[in-house]
This record gives structure tokens, sequence and C-alpha cells, in this order.
């Protein structure tokens, strides 16, 4: 009995030590509790949803002939306990989420989750590569203007990045589609591949990545030729945010003894900018990544709707357009959800480079 | 934990600093669009070369010395839809941001200053607004309302306002520990006043600087909304709306092109006036709006 809880590696002194105000554990365990109360919050604002939407829920899911049936509509109501009160109805609501069941879509009389597998996959890739380039071209932009801070070249810069927040993000798709696709006929005018081509066997969703594990090269740059148009349209906004973020890390890192001792050393330039003054930098511009992620779904919205690109923003769009009230919760909450898991991560890797983070 | 960039520099008032930054080339460039874009929304009757609704021209000209800007799908002028458009969009991203900054700087004044669970709820129920992607919640709140103009508006107030909570909530605690907020109150100032007269002077920099930017931010939202159906219906001339009829005659590139061209100049207006605000008000210069949920 004495010798068991010394054994155990996380016997209670350690425990306390490690929970202590200002520990790393502390920190994530109080921002991990803030996530759990969030995403009740997004459930709830999700149920009141379709609690608020006027609609007879059981005619729109079941259709007319199973509407007419009073059994079957009866047996619909119970499952989903439309008969019940008010928190009860929200309890089930959870109890249905937790096991996975969003309900069915009244759009396309699918499962949402079904839905949401579909179109989940079109949107992440465009995402990814539209977070690639800006990434690319933002932290590039950032570094010069950092550098040459008050020269003309920030000066331009600045003046570029708020070009970029300002443009309509449907409006810099309109102009890129007129110009490349008919005008120019470089790009291909919407979807993920040319109609008529059948997509890569599904082992990630990503087009362009199974097409790779496939091993079908043309496919690949069919599919990537596809997305570039859109990816690089939704890139514009955050090039901006990514620019004017990396531009201020820079500043913070740039003065630095480090810096200057690299430079004293004789080191090139080069070497200096990425190895030190890079990598100094670069931890506090991962923070933006949640603003950054939400600017790709916002953008995304808009830019499916223009590329015809059947990703979430679509079915988003569809969905509050058509009231399929499932779908609108369902896909909402998605997004939420991984949003606020987005920003929880930015959260702890803030904690992690900068520990002043952790008392607050 | 709102790590707002404004944050910080709760004493500075309006008075002191303005000038400076008035002298900004860029805050000049945007307050000179964002006059004439006023102006042009006043006197529109008086500028516009035709009525905006009236379908009595020759349908998707192209641009000429007639029609500048091309004339649409129904025989409408371009131009004078664009111009019409100022008068839709203006005062309805003002009246948006006046709305959503007054609800949410009650809200965070009165968290603030009260703390405790007041402040709790309050700044839960912000964070639960910030968990959603602006545009999803607006479009969602926007088709359940219904498609319309002033819906639209609404849901973009609904979106907007957590972000001056946050923002005031921070500048009040910060300036509410103050000595001469304490000996207001220990001379008998209720709340109330102590919040007027000693707390909002002092914050009205930052939270201007704020509107400013989120006029932009709104009218982005506005015109995307309305893009995608939700926000004016026809005919009404909106900027947003004419965009997405560009999209579906997009051979005519003139019936998008210039009113997306009226959006983008509008907002790079208040951008450019915001962000040389903010540097008056804020040396150290970040763009961190919600940072975090």
């Amino acid at each position: 009995m004495s010798g068991a809880p010394a054994a155990f590696p996380l016997s209670a002194a350690r425990l306390r030590r490690l929970a202590r105000p200002g520990s790393f554990l502390r920190f994530v365990l109080r921002r991990l509790l803030a996530l759990v109360l969030l995403l009740l919050g997004i459930t709830f604002v999700a149920f009141v949803l379709t609690e608020l939407v006027p609609s007879n829920a059981a005619a729109t899911n079941l259709g007319e002939q199973a509407a007419g049936d009073p059994a079957a509509v009866k047996a619909f109501e119970e499952h989903y306990g439309l008969d019940k009160p008010f928190p009860i109805r929200y309890l089930i609501y959870l109890k249905h989420l937790l096991h996975g069941d969003l309900g069915q879509s009244s759009l396309t009389h699918n499962a949402v989750t079904h839905d949401l597998g579909q179109f989940i996959p079109a949107t992440a890739e465009l995402a990814l590569y539209s977070i690639f380039f800006a990434a690319i071209v933002g932290v590039t932009f950032g570094v010069i203007a950092g550098l040459r801070r008050n020269r003309p070249v920030d000066h331009g810069l600045r003046v570029v990045s708020l070009a970029g927040i300002s443009m309509p993000t449907f409006w810099i798709a309109l102009v890129a589609l007129y110009v490349g696709f008919y005008r120019l006929g470089w790009f291909p005018g919407g979807q993920r591949l040319s109609p008529g081509t059948n997509p890569p066997p599904t082992v990630t969703g990503l087009y362009t990545v199974d097409a790779l594990l496939e091993g079908n090269w043309s496919l690949f740059t069919q599919a990537f030729h596809h997305l570039l148009l859109p990816a690089l349209v939704l890139a514009a906004f955050n090039v901006s945010l990514l620019t004017r973020f990396t531009r201020s890390a820079v500043l913070e890192v740039v003065g630095n003894d480090y810096v200057r001792a690299a430079r004293a050393k004789g080191m090139p330039e080069r070497v200096v900018v990425v190895r030190y003054i890079l990598r100094g930098a670069l931890p506090s511009v991962v923070t933006v990544l949640g603003l950054v992620f939400a600017n790709v779904l916002t953008g995304a919205v808009l830019v499916e709707n223009i590329f015809s690109w059947p990703g979430i923003g679509q079915y988003a769009f569809q969905a509050a357009v058509n009231l399929d009230v499932p779908a609108i919760a369902g896909v909402s909450m998605f997004v939420a959800v991984v949003y606020v898991t987005v920003n929880f991560i930015v959260d702890v890797l803030y904690g992690v480079i900068d520990p002043r983070i952790r008392v607050t | 934990m709102s790590t707002i960039a404004l944050r910080g520099r709760a004493a500075f008032g309006l008075r002191h600093r303005v000038n400076p930054g008035l002298r900004q080339p860029l805050a000049v460039i945007g307050a000179v669009i964002a006059v004439a874009w006023v102006l042009i929304a006043i006197f529109a009757p008086l500028i516009a070369p035709a009525n905006p609704l009236a379908q009595t021209f020759t349908p998707s000209m192209a641009p000429s010395w007639q029609h500048l800007f091309g004339t649409d799908e129904l025989g409408r002028d371009v131009l004078s839809r664009v111009i019409y458009g100022a008068r839709v969009t203006l005062p309805i991203g003002i009246l948006i941001v006046l709305f959503a900054a007054a609800i949410g700087g009650s809200v965070g004044a009165i968290a603030g200053y009260f703390r405790g669970p007041i402040d709790g709820a309050f700044m839960r129920s912000a964070d639960l607004v910030f968990a959603f992607p602006p545009i999803i919640l607006a479009m969602v709140v926007a088709a359940v309302l219904g498609r319309s103009l002033q819906n639209a508006a609404i849901a973009i107030v609904i979106v907007a306002w957590p972000s001056y909570a946050r923002v005031m909530r921070g500048l009040v605690l910060t300036v509410g520990d103050s000595e001469y907020v304490q000996s207001a109150r220990l001379l008998g100032a209720s709340a109330r006043r102590a919040l007027l007269r000693d707390v909002l002077p002092n914050v009205a920099g930052p939270i201007l600087v704020l509107m400013t930017l989120d006029l932009a931010t709104a009218i982005l939202l506005l015109s995307g909304l309305s893009f995608l159906g939700l926000g004016a219906q026809p005919p009404q001339p909106e900027w947003g709306s004419m965009v997405a009829d560009g999209t579906q005659y997009f051979q005519w590139w003139w019936m998008g092109t210039f009113p997306g061209l009226a959006i983008f100049t509008v907002v790079l207006a208040f951008n450019f006036l915001g962000d040389s605000l903010r540097d008056v008000f804020d040396p150290r210069t970040g763009l961190r709006h919600n940072e975090t949920a």
C-alpha cells in the first residue's frame, strides 16, 4: 500500500508543482476548460438557431408522402424530441451530437455528417494551398518591409497591403476569372477538375494528394491547375495580414544584440536574415494563424460561389439561402469548432513562445 | 485575454495628437476619397447622368462617351447605378458601425467598470460571437431573418459589436483604476457620471480608430452579403449585388468591374484613415483584432 503512490509517476506533490500558478500545465488546462465551455456555447447557439427558424421539421425532413403518415411523423418527433420542453430538447440535441448525428439535410436528403464529409476536403485543399501561397508571399514582403523600415519599399508595401485588405474578395475573383479564364484562357473556369474527368481514388479527399498517391501525374497537374486561381484569390487578403504581422515581428527582432553580433562576425546578410532574424520573428507570426484561418473561411464562401468549387462555403451558402436548418446548424457548428480549436492551439503555442502570457 | 493593440495607450485623449497624424499622406488621401464619396452620395441626383432604375438604354453596351461605365443587361446606366450605390452603402455602413459601437461600447464599459459576474457573462457572450467566422454567422442570421438590406445590416451589427466590447472593457479596466476616476467616485459622482464624464473622453481615441477600420470591414461584409443575394434586393442599386450581376454576364466586364472598384475605393479610404489614426494613438502599431477566442 505504502509503496504504490511513490512509484506512480504523477505523485500529488508533482501534480501540485505542475499545476502551480504560471505553470504551463495550468495554463493549458485553463485554456482547455475555456475551450470546452465555448464548444458547449456553440452547440447551444446552433440549437437555438434550429429552434428559431420557422419550419415544419417533420415535413421537410421526411418528404411529403411520409409526412402524411401520422406514425412516421410521430416517430420522427420522438427521435428528435420535438414533443418535449426546450431544455430537454437541448439535451437530446447534445446526445445526438455526441453520437455524430447532425440530422438530415432537407436539401440533399443526406445525413449532414455525410454532406460535410463530401464538402470539407474540397475546401481544405483550397485553404491549404491558399495559406501556403499567402505565407510565402506575406512573410517575404514582411521581411523586406521590416528590413527597409521607412524606406520607399516599406511605404509601398504598406499601401499594397492596405489595398489587399480593401478589395472585396468576390470582386478579385470575378476579375481574375475574367482575365485568366475568359480573356487569356490560361486557367479553367471553375470546378475542381475538367468535366468528364474522374477524380482520383479517395484517400485524403484532396485531389492533388490523392492523384500523387495514385501516381497519376497528369491528374495532379490538372487538379493543381484548377485550384491555382481560386487559391491565389483567396490568398490576397492574408498576404496583407501576414505582411503586416511579419513586418512588426521583424522590427522587434532586428535591433537585438544577437543580430548585431551575427553581422559583426561577418556573416552573409542572407544567413543573418534567414537564420537569425526570421527564426526570431516567425514564432510571433504563428499567433496570427487563427485570424488567417478565419479569413480563408470567410473568403471561401465567396470564392467557392464564383468558381463553382464544391466546398463547405458553397454548402453553407446553399443551406443558409434555402433555410436548410440541420445543414446550417451542422456547418456553422463544424466551422466554429475548427475555428476555436485552431485558436486554442495558437493560444497554447503562444504560451510556449511567450511565458508571460500564461499568467493572464 | 484579448490582446488588442489599442489597449495599452488608454490615456491619450483625442485633442493632443490628431494633427501630426493628419499630415500623413495616406490619411490625406483616405480623407479626400472618403469626402468625395460622401459628396457623391449627397449630390447623387445632380451628378448621375441617368435614373439608376430606368431601363431606357440599349442593354449591355460597352463603356463609351455616352455611358462611361456602359449599360447593364436591362439597359440601365452603370455609372448612375454606381453613383446611387453610394447612397445605399455609406449610410448603412455608418449606421452599422454606430450601432455596433454603441452596443459593444456599453456592454464593454459596463463589464469593465462593474467587473465580477456581469463582466463574465457579457464577455463570454462576446467570445461566443467571436467563435464563428463573421461571414458565416452574418450569412446565417441574414438568411434566417429574411433577405433584405435591413436584415443584413442587423446581422452585421450582431457580428461586429463584440470587438468594441473587448476594446472598451480593456480601456475601462485601465482607466477605471486611475486616481482621477477613483477620486471622482469618492467625491460622490455616480457610476454613470464617472463613466460618461471621466472614462469616456479618455477612451474615445482608440474607439474612433476601431470605428474607422470597422467601417471598412462593415462595408465589405455588407457588399459580400448583397453579393450572395442576402442583402439588397433588385432593383436597388447596391454595389455588391451589381458585382453579382456581373458574374452572371461576365463577358460584359464593365457590369461587375466598376461597382467593385467603388467598393474598393471606399474601403481603401477608410483603411487608410484608420491605419494612419492608429499610428497616432498607438505608435507600436499592430494588426490584432480578434486574435484569440
